[in-house]
């Protein structure tokens, strides 16, 4: 008995100061510790703001204002998810912490941006910009300029950037909407980069993937009936054509939004794409890059999203059908289910294991999140005008 | 190619722009007075989202060319509804024409050239 009681003096002993501590730390940084595996941002386009959500309950930790012009704005994470890099349209690079919701730092980098990737080893963001023309490269700690990569052609003509990804080897892989070419700028010897230029891959590439072995560069050609394949092991053979005339020679239907390549399905060695000018989603085979099939789909396919174990496609559409989303059961490549959440569904994202995925309806104002299981909602987030959907996942893979 | 194109424009604008033009004079259809405001909300919601998609939200360019005022002062605006309405083929601007009408090109027009819009 007063042995216990020896303890419980011992144990107030040492939880009051423990306890004080805490409260310490905890005023400090104004909340519990706490990874960011199950964190991510939400663009709140006509707001200049960024939402940080939670996939686990579902729920918003913070606001952040002041981000400039969003329309059209993507996000990378540095290599421990804690800190975003958001790309907006005026040029503005913007790199937040996303546990205590602050903006580190900002710079205004170019006049019209559209994307950006950040190197292998965490060191580099790159930025694609559309005006002027090229591909400019900041050091993710203190974001100054460490590089700057104008996209000249034809002597003194300056092209749009498109489809800028990261490759292994601090390579950066990006194609000139203007000029037809992709190049690679290999940072692994420093700051200046060796650059490689791979030209007439086809006419108006409008953009590129990596594959998720990270050995592929895919880039959409819009001018011509196929895309454009760099086999990074062996960048010395060049880029082929593949799908070489999938229209089959048909007038191609108008483009009310231009698609995206980003959301790759890889699935049994297949890779799902939407098709450009027309209403179906291609299924190529990985070993051969011949096409083995293909979808008619509702409308032009923006993104066609594979949930990260492969089964499902999530399908989206450009305006006037771009109140739709449909799923792709990719075994059976049937459509299994077809959804109206709203207008305007801009983006979809899955949670790393792909139980969830979030959907913004931006004329809804809210950000949808279903079980990818049933196919249900299971819930709905407000959200101003919402765009993209960018979780802390995308940290550990390449290209994104 | 594209030049045997850009001259088919050319030309077709300059037919377009009389028969607009003759629209304007005789038929009131195509005065902006006569657009409704809702469907001016809806035209410049649709230009800020959709044609924003390409132009930027702000007009500033984007995968297409910026739209300001500052653009497009010098060109002729039955050219640039005739645009709107029929696209560039082999471009990716595509054709309009199947839920907007000549006069509300031209509205479109209007107001970008004065840039009187918000974009939201
Ligand atoms: C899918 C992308 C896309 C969308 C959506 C789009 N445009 Fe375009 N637009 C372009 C491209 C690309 C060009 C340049 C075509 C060329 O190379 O001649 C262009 C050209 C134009 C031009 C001619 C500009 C000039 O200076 O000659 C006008 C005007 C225009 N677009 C208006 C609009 C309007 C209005 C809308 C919405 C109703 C719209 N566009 C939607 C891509 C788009």
């Amino acid at each position: 008995m007063p042995n216990r009681f020896l303890d419980l003096k011992k144990f107030w002993l040492f939880l009051i100061p423990a306890l004080l501590l805490a409260a310490t730390i905890g005023g400090a940084h104004a909340g519990e510790l706490r990874g960011t595996g199950d964190l991510g941002i939400i663009i709140e386009r006509a707001a200049s703001r960024i939402q940080i959500i939670e996939t686990t309950t579902q729920t918003k930790l913070f606001t952040v204002e002041g981000m400039g012009d969003l329309s059209h704005a993507s996000v990378v994470y540095s290599r421990d998810a804690r800190y975003a890099f958001v790309f907006g349209r005026d040029g503005g690079l913007t790199k937040v912490d996303i546990l205590t919701g602050t903006i580190v730092k900002r710079v205004v980098q170019g006049g019209n941006s559209i994307g950006g990737a950040i190197s292998q080893d965490g060191r580099l963001v790159a930025v694609s910009n559309y005006e002027p023309g090229g591909v400019k490269v900041f050091s993710s700690d203190t974001l100054e300029l460490v590089a700057d990569i104008p996209a000249v052609y034809d002597g003194d003509m300056l092209s749009k950037t498109v489809g800028l990804v990261d490759a292994p080897g601090n390579r950066f892989v990006f194609s000139l909407y203007d000029a037809g070419e992709t190049w690679i700028a290999d940072f692994s010897n420093g700051d200046t980069p060796k650059i490689t230029k791979f030209k007439n891959i086809g006419k108006l590439p409008y953009d590129g993937l990596i594959t998720p072995d990270a050995r592929y560069y895919i880039a959409g050609l819009f001018g011509e009936d196929g895309l454009s394949l760099l086999d990074l092991w062996h960048p010395e053979k060049g880029m082929r054509r593949i799908l070489d005339g999938y229209g089959r020679g048909e007038e191609p239907l108008p483009v009310y939004k231009m698609p995206h390549l980003e959301g790759w399905a890889e699935a049994s060695g297949t890779l799902f794409l939407p098709a450009i000018g027309r209403h179906e989603v291609l299924v190529l085979a990985m070993n051969d890059w011949k096409e083995i099939g293909r979808i008619p789909v509702h409308g032009q396919p923006v993104f066609a999203m594979a949930r990260p174990d492969g089964r499902q496609v999530w399908v989206n559409f450009a305006h006037p059908k771009n109140d739709v989303l449909q799923v792709i059961d990719v075994e059976t490549r049937q459509i299994v289910k077809t959804m109206t959440p709203g207008r305007a569904i801009l983006h979809m994202e899955f949670t790393p294991r792909g139980e969830q995925i979030w959907v913004s309806v931006r004329d809804r104002d809210v950000v949808e999140v279903y079980d990818t299981a049933t196919m249900e909602k299971i819930a709905e987030l407000p959200a101003d005008k919402p765009s993209g959907i960018f979780l802390t996942a995308r940290a550990n893979k390449t290209g994104l | 190619m594209r030049k045997n194109f850009k001259q088919w424009l050319a030309n077709k604008s300059l037919l377009t722009a009389l028969v607009l033009a003759l629209a304007v004079v005789v038929s009131p259809f195509a005065q902006a007075a006569d657009i409704s405001p809702e469907r001016q909300k809806a035209l410049i919601h649709q230009l800020i989202q959709d044609c924003g998609s390409c132009h930027g939200l702000t007009m500033k360019g984007g995968l297409g060319p910026a739209l300001r005022p500052q653009d497009l002062e010098d060109k002729d605006s039955e050219s640039l509804a005739d645009i709107i309405l029929e696209g560039v083929p082999g471009t990716p601007m595509p054709p309009w024409d199947f839920e907007i009408s000549p006069g509300e090109a031209l509205w479109l027009v209007k107001i970008m050239k004065e840039g009187t819009f918000n974009a939201q």
